[in-house]
């Protein structure tokens, strides 16, 4: 049984600032084809080749998917970050050809809904933009409420406030605009589902919240690609392929066993699809989990990682790959 | 050259018969002498030419007179083809795919013509020219998934996906082995699932799920599944139990090669691309004993593989009445011989 996905070969077709932090990227297909068609919720994993390294990181696609001529991402720019968005904002012009991996969707909508609730903090606007195009051409109940830092990083307030009026509130956290979310939770008609992406910060408290207003859990759907997070290195043993590797300070686990060789399948590289999970065959030392997979059963055991986010500290570490 | 479509009935007169390219192509199930339950899966690639695996929809010569079939039994039973209200877009979804797989796959037969939203679908061997907006419903005669599978071949069950789980929420479904639609709608994966022995012991359909959920646009899966129908009846239905379940006592040494049939489902299961949405074709095949006995190796291995079934297998799949009767029909075929491996015949 094989998992993954498809490639795509395509070309950047356009860049286009969007403001200080953010920028949009137009991808086509080299062939000049149409691209697949997805649906709103959906990212691709974007194949960076810098030098002699590889990063692959998930992007939400924004666009429409009615319209599959060109896929859009946007990248906000971490300037602590790994390098993957400063590479794509320092290095990725019209006319790069790069790969893409086919459209996968974790974050789907659940058309049974009477009324989709969406919360977007910051950059995690990008899903809610393919979202809201798709219900919007099929007549779909939506609601959007988007906290943004200032209204110049209200990364496409404006389009969205255009395209759909009062069915957009923005939140300024420097006019101290907050959401009063209890208050939003509590007068929802019957059969609303509730989506939310943003920082872990605020996904933790919209889904404490919802839980603690008697939300049913399938009503309450979030999206969190963690990204990977850099920490000391240390070595792995790999069980099944004998090889020893170490895993730099600012790779993943997952990035140290591609550049070893060894494959583990993938979807989302963000600790949330499960496709990476890993046996423990033994340890002596610490993990570090940062994944949205594994029960906190499995965290405790220490019998599994997710090495596309997690980390571990301490003298031993031998996997089962 | 295109397909010579064959007249034929799959009920009263039951004149079903495959011609000798279509036995050869019969997807039969056994790679060994023996059969037990297997998560086995595999991608759904195409395969050689001349088998069913030629392209990723087969249409093939039994085509029309399953269509007259199929459009009898929604005559008599309309529950037979249902889908929730939130599914009609995962049933666009599927007449994109099935249109564009059987237009790819057999273009003197099928033609699809699309000029944006404006669609045109011509399917010869019914007779059909019709022009529609894609997404818009009220531009075809009937919904979308209901509209395209009277126009397929197999049944077809539309999975919605949420809640780490498949939900049963829109299907197609008149030539199934005994198991029903209008029962199973809106059930997850492990309600319908209930009934079948032995594998939840060992696990299978937690692995079975994670696979499933997992599936990728762009990268189909496919198994095989098998029973045995008395008589070439496609709609093996629990409500249509009475006019089918007594045949499995008119089985005689001397009819078992004119009524038993081998009864093999490919199943595929294909992510939609607009509704996230999992649809699950399950395409049955028949052949009848005399038939599938002309094929020397499948005539030793089906011999051996119905002797061996464990009690339990037997009884799910339905054949604890005649199984005596047609292992000692086909014993006398069985000459003791090795089986070469693999599905093929020699």
């Amino acid at each position: 049984m094989s998992t993954g996905t498809t490639k795509l070969d395509v070309v950047v077709s356009d860049v286009v600032p969007v403001n200080e932090l953010v920028t949009r990227f137009h991808f086509r297909r080299r062939d000049g084809g149409l691209l697949p068609t997805f649906s709103g919720g959906a990212h691709v994993v974007v194949e960076m080749r810098d030098r002699d390294r590889t990063r692959l990181n998930p992007y939400s696609l924004m666009g429409s998917p009615l319209d599959t001529r060109e896929y859009t991402i946007s990248v906000r720019r971490d300037d602590v970050g790994r390098g993957g968005s400063l590479f794509m904002h320092r290095q990725v012009k019209p006319g790069l050809e790069m790969v893409i991996s086919y459209p996968v969707n974790l974050f789907s909508l659940d058309l049974r809904a009477k009324k989709h609730l969406m919360l977007a903090g910051g950059i995690g606007i990008t899903p809610f933009m393919a979202q809201t195009s798709q219900l919007a051409a099929a007549g779909g109940n939506f609601e959007l409420h988007y906290t943004c830092r200032t209204a110049s990083l209200g990364t496409y307030a404006d389009v969205l406030q255009q395209r759909y009026g009062s069915r957009v509130h923005l939140y300024h956290d420097d006019r101290e605009e907050r959401i009063d979310l209890d208050r939003l939770l509590s007068s929802q008609p019957l059969g609303t589902h509730l989506y939310v992406c943003g920082p872990a910060g605020m996904i933790n408290w919209v889904r404490d919240r919802a839980a603690s207003l008697g939300w049913p859990s399938e009503t309450v759907h979030f999206e969190h690609f963690a990204a990977p997070q850099p920490g000391a290195p240390f070595d792995v043993a790999l069980a099944l392929s004998h090889k020893t590797i170490r895993v730099g300070e600012q790779q993943s686990l997952l990035e140290a066993m591609e550049a070893a060789g060894v494959d583990p399948p993938y979807l989302c590289r963000g600790g949330v699809c499960g496709q990476c999970e890993t046996n423990v065959i033994s340890s002596d030392g610490k993990f570090i989990h940062n994944d949205h997979w594994l029960s906190e059963e499995d965290h405790r055991s220490g019998c599994k990682i997710m090495p596309c986010v997690s980390r571990f500290e301490g003298k031993s570490l031998v996997l089962e790959r | 050259m295109g397909i010579t479509f064959r007249k034929e009935t799959f009920r009263d007169d039951y004149t079903f018969r495959n011609s000798p390219e279509h036995i050869r192509r019969f997807p039969f199930p056994f790679n060994e002498d023996a059969y037990m339950y297997a998560v086995n899966i595999e991608p759904h690639v195409v395969g050689p030419k001349g088998s069913v695996l030629e392209n990723l929809i087969d249409v093939d010569e039994h085509y029309v007179a399953e269509m007259q079939d199929r459009a009898l039994v929604l005559a008599e039973d309309p529950l037979r083809c249902q889908s929730l209200p939130h599914m009609t877009l995962a049933g666009w979804d599927l007449l994109e795919l099935l249109m564009e797989q059987q237009a790819l796959g057999y273009p003197e037969h099928f033609t699809l013509e699309r000029d944006g939203d404006r669609w045109r679908w011509i399917n010869r061997p019914l007779g059909i020219d019709d022009t529609f907006t894609f997404g818009d419903t009220s531009t075809l005669p009937y919904g979308p998934m209901e509209y395209i599978t009277r126009q397929s071949q197999g049944d077809f069950c539309i999975l919605d996906q949420r809640d780490g789980n498949l939900w049963m929420d829109a299907g197609m479904v008149t030539t199934q082995a005994d198991w029903s639609l209008d029962f199973d709608i809106g059930m997850n994966f492990f309600e319908w699932h209930a009934p079948v022995p032995l594998a939840h012991e060992k696990g299978i359909f937690t692995r079975a799920l994670k696979f499933l959920t997992n599936i990728q646009q762009g990268k189909p899966a496919r198994r095989l599944n098998w029973t045995m129908t008395i008589n070439p009846r496609l709609d093996t239905s629990p409500e249509n139990y009475h006019k089918w379940g007594p045949d499995r006592a008119t089985v005689t040494p001397e009819n078992v090669g004119e009524k038993v049939h081998l009864r093999v489902e490919l199943q595929s299961f294909w992510r939609l691309p607009r509704s996230n949405a999992i649809v699950f074709p399950i395409r049955c095949y028949l052949i009848k004993m005399d038939e599938l006995v002309t094929q020397p190796k499948w005539a030793r291995r089906l011999h051996r593989v119905i002797r061996d079934l464990p009690e339990e297998l037997a009884t799910y799949k339905g054949l604890t009445r005649y199984r005596p009767t047609l292992v000692e029909w086909l014993s006398k075929l069985d000459d003791g011989s090795p089986t070469s491996p693999g599905f093929g015949p020699d």
